[in-house]
């Protein structure tokens, strides 16, 4: 008898299994074909089922998707990438050590922050994700200020309201990390929609991780973006796990998430999200896109969360360990060392100079933003200044609450 | 001075910001072509063109979203939600992005964002089509909340609010939008032109937040009120006799503490009245702070007329509605009390 039944996904493999990353589907490199960017949807909807790649088993850039990058450039992501690494290394130590309170290493997903940052324009708006620490460091945000803010001191660009990792930046053009989920990607998609109003060549790029796809606000944001084709690029880090949700939870079964594009009426490209090339490539061509007038493009950058969630998490109850090991598509940072090794333009003493300068420079940076205090030592903000901002101006009745504050911190003082 | 109903006043003031101010733009459900269901932005988008008066699709939640993000970009954005009823699927955004942005990046980013959405009942609009939800926005930290009761208010208010750069909540009471309604469906409808406040300035002018109006003045009593429930507590008053000062909050955040406060010290008793439920309502804030400030001038208890605790039925729209005779029941009582 015919019969319906529930359909509960599951992960491949769950601790003490084999990992099987047989699901993930990959196109060898440079197999895809490169559209021009102002092609008609048909033309282009290939790219949300296969896979954009353009460095190959032997680490050469091959294919119609290379970019053709100057060594120095290549030199110049690899910089951001490993100190980007050093930078999570070193942060989620210090949160071991109890010296701040949470952190989300971005380790495996270097690639996609970095790489798109290099392809677009400084003047580019960014609506980043809570995992692109590598937008920030590659737009040139100092490691101490990061830091700061990851300390809640004297010197956070928050001043102290944040949870730490949700910077912002309107010098480099970063918006605030909101902290609630998919809420950047309809902004993001204002924010274009603005440019093109004021007639203005700026564009926007945005970020969110593949569990985020369930909200509404990701539909909203295709939806919107491509009924007034804002300029704007909307990026699906698709790291398979939204904490222990495995991607098949957020509709990741049998369909990419790049196949949504074409379902609301633009492109969706799926890259090799662990590809500095690729990436750089697609989001390259998103821009011209964009920049065009020919409106917005859905990427799905295919990558690993090779560390926990958040220092809060434990990955090791509910999917195999080691398991990046496993990762078909590998390590960015070691993809773009070996592509550098093949053109001749890298050498160990190199590689080995560059990982110390990156941990120095880390070392240095946390020396420093200590001195402008921690939560519990050194200077300390004024917690008069927790009613500031709340708006422009302050009501009487915020007023009337930071005297009252002032008159308990006085008596709690005088105890 | 010309006279002008509320949707009049309304698309004036829209009208002198476009032309003011070009980061000034329209957005939701019907406003730009067709403009509007309640015909708030007619002729606007022939105007000043479809880039700067845009219909959106059906989709409460991206249409604020987009706006802010307009608004991180240097623009004003004006968004309509065609019902405050209407509103919950943006609750999200404007809870926790909007009304935050410029507090968690510590002043760094704002974001002038004007929701104007219409609310209240009366127009058997049954239980989707007749909420006021403002107490849902101003326990919120970092939104202003405003609620005209008449022409002049609404557009001096709404330029008010357009030039704010805090997000302001502005719900529009629609009963209001053809004339005012003294809470009685039985009598004849009024248009504005025979209210005294239905005399607009055609240019520019403002309407501050936080200054509430003494709209009738008194000493006996003080009712303290806003949107619809301003003109059902003036007939109230009429109809009850008694020496009451009726004061018009026009906001709610913020709120003019001390308007309220120096009359009911004078007049020593109270009613607050709103159209909306009654339990954890705006009024229970109002009566708190009244309590803290006033405890010792009160000769009576601080009494509420509120819709009741119930959804809004369509059947039983009159039996709902806090109407005259629910406000002169109280006004009896506390005048009564010792």
């Amino acid at each position: 008898m015919m019969r319906s039944r529930l359909h509960v996904p599951r992960p491949p493999a769950r601790p003490g299994e084999k990992p099987d990353f047989s699901y993930v589907a990959v196109s060898p490199a440079g197999t895809a074909a490169r559209p021009d960017p102002n092609a008609p949807l048909n033309e282009t909807e290939f790219l949300s089922r296969e896979m954009v790649r353009v460095l190959d088993d032997n680490h050469r850039a091959v294919g119609p998707w290379n970019p053709h990058l100057a060594a120095a450039d290549l030199e110049l992501g690899l910089r951001h990438m490993m100190l980007t690494r050093a930078f999570d290394d070193r942060m989620h130590r210090a949160q071991r050590g109890g010296k701040i309170t949470f952190y989300m290493k971005s380790t495996g997903e270097e690639a996609v922050s970095v790489a798109a940052n290099m392809a677009l324009k400084p003047s580019d708006m960014m609506f980043p994700a809570y995992r692109n620490q590598g937008l920030h460091i590659s737009r040139g945000l100092k490691i101490v200020d990061l830091m700061c803010q990851l300390l809640s001191n004297t010197r956070d660009m928050c001043k102290g309201r944040q949870l730490p990792v949700m910077y912002h930046s309107v010098e480099s053009n970063l918006f605030s990390i909101s902290g609630n989920l998919a809420t950047q990607f309809p902004q993001a998609v204002g924010w274009a929609m603005a440019s093109a109003i004021k007639g203005e060549d700026r564009i926007c790029a945005t970020w969110l991780g593949d569990g985020s796809t369930a909200e509404a606000d990701f539909h909203y944001a295709l939806l919107f973006a491509q009924i007034y084709k804002a300029p704007v690029i909307l990026n699906v880090v698709n790291n398979q796990w939204a904490i222990s949700t495995f991607q098949t939870f957020a509709g990741g079964e049998g369909r990419s998430f790049a196949s949504r594009g074409p379902g609301y009426g633009m492109p969706g490209i799926r890259v090799d999200g662990n590809d500095f090339l690729a990436v750089y490539a697609v989001t390259q061509w998103a821009a011209e896109r964009a920049r065009t007038g020919a409106g917005p493009t859905l990427i799905e950058l295919v990558t690993y969360r090779a560390a926990p969630h958040s220092t809060s998490d434990d990955p090791s109850r509910y999917r195999p360990k080691d398991e990046e090991k496993s990762w078909p598509l590998g390590d960015p940072v070691a993809r773009l060392q070996a592509h550098l090794r093949s053109l001749g333009a890298w050498s160990d003493e190199q590689e080995k100079a560059l990982a110390q300068e990156c941990e120095e420079h880390v070392n240095q940076a946390w020396k420093e933003a200590n001195t402008y205090g921690t939560l519990t030592d050194g200077p300390q903000l004024d917690p008069a200044i927790m009613f500031q901002d709340v708006f422009k101006e302050e009501t009487p009745s915020l007023a009337r609450q930071r005297m009252q504050l002032a008159q308990e911190l006085k008596e709690r003082a005088q105890k | 001075m010309t006279q002008m109903n509320m949707i009049q006043a309304l698309n004036s003031a829209m009208d002198v910001m476009m032309a003011r101010d070009p980061g000034v733009v329209l957005m939701g459900e019907d406003v730009g072509y067709f403009g509007g269901v309640f015909r708030a932005t007619e002729g606007l988008q022939r105007k000043y063109g479809e880039h700067r008066v845009l219909d959106s699709p059906i989709a409460e939640g991206g249409i604020v979203a987009t706006a802010i993000g307009m608004s991180i970009n240097g623009l004003r954005p004006v968004a309509e939600i065609q019902f405050a009823d209407y509103i919950y699927p943006a609750y999200d955004q404007i809870v926790s992005e909007l009304a935050r942005i410029r507090y968690r990046s510590g002043g760094d980013f704002c974001a002038p964002v004007t929701i104007r959405t219409p609310c209240g009942g009366g127009i058997r609009g049954g239980q989707t089509h007749s909420q006021s939800p403002e107490a849902l926005f101003a326990h919120v930290s970092g939104l202003k909340v405003v609620m005209p009761s008449n022409p002049y208010d609404a557009k001096g208010l709404l330029i008010a609010s357009i030039e704010e750069d805090d997000p302001v909540i502005f719900l529009e009471p629609k009963r209001l939008y053809n004339g005012p309604f003294d809470g009685d469906p039985n009598k004849p409808a009024v248009g504005w032109n025979s209210h005294a406040r239905g005399d607009v300035p055609e240019g520019h002018y403002r309407v501050e937040l936080g200054v509430a109006d003494i709209v009738r003045p008194g000493s006996k009593l003080t009712i303290i009120t806003y949107g619809t429930m301003v003109h059902v507590c003036l007939a109230a008053a009429e109809k009850a006799g008694v020496d009451a000062e009726v004061i018009d909050l026009r906001s709610i955040v913020p709120l003019d503490v001390e308007t309220i406060v120096n009359s009911v010290k004078k007049t020593g008793r109270c009613i607050v009245a709103h159209e909306a439920t009654r339990f954890a309502g705006f009024g229970a804030e109002v009566l708190s702070t009244i309590q803290e400030e006033c405890f010792w001038h009160l000769e009576a208890p601080v009494l509420r007329v509120a819709g009741w605790d119930t959804p809004y039925p369509h059947a039983f729209e009159w039996e709902y509605f806090p109407g005259q005779a629910r406000v002169i029941a109280a006004i009896k009582a506390t005048m009564e009390a010792s």
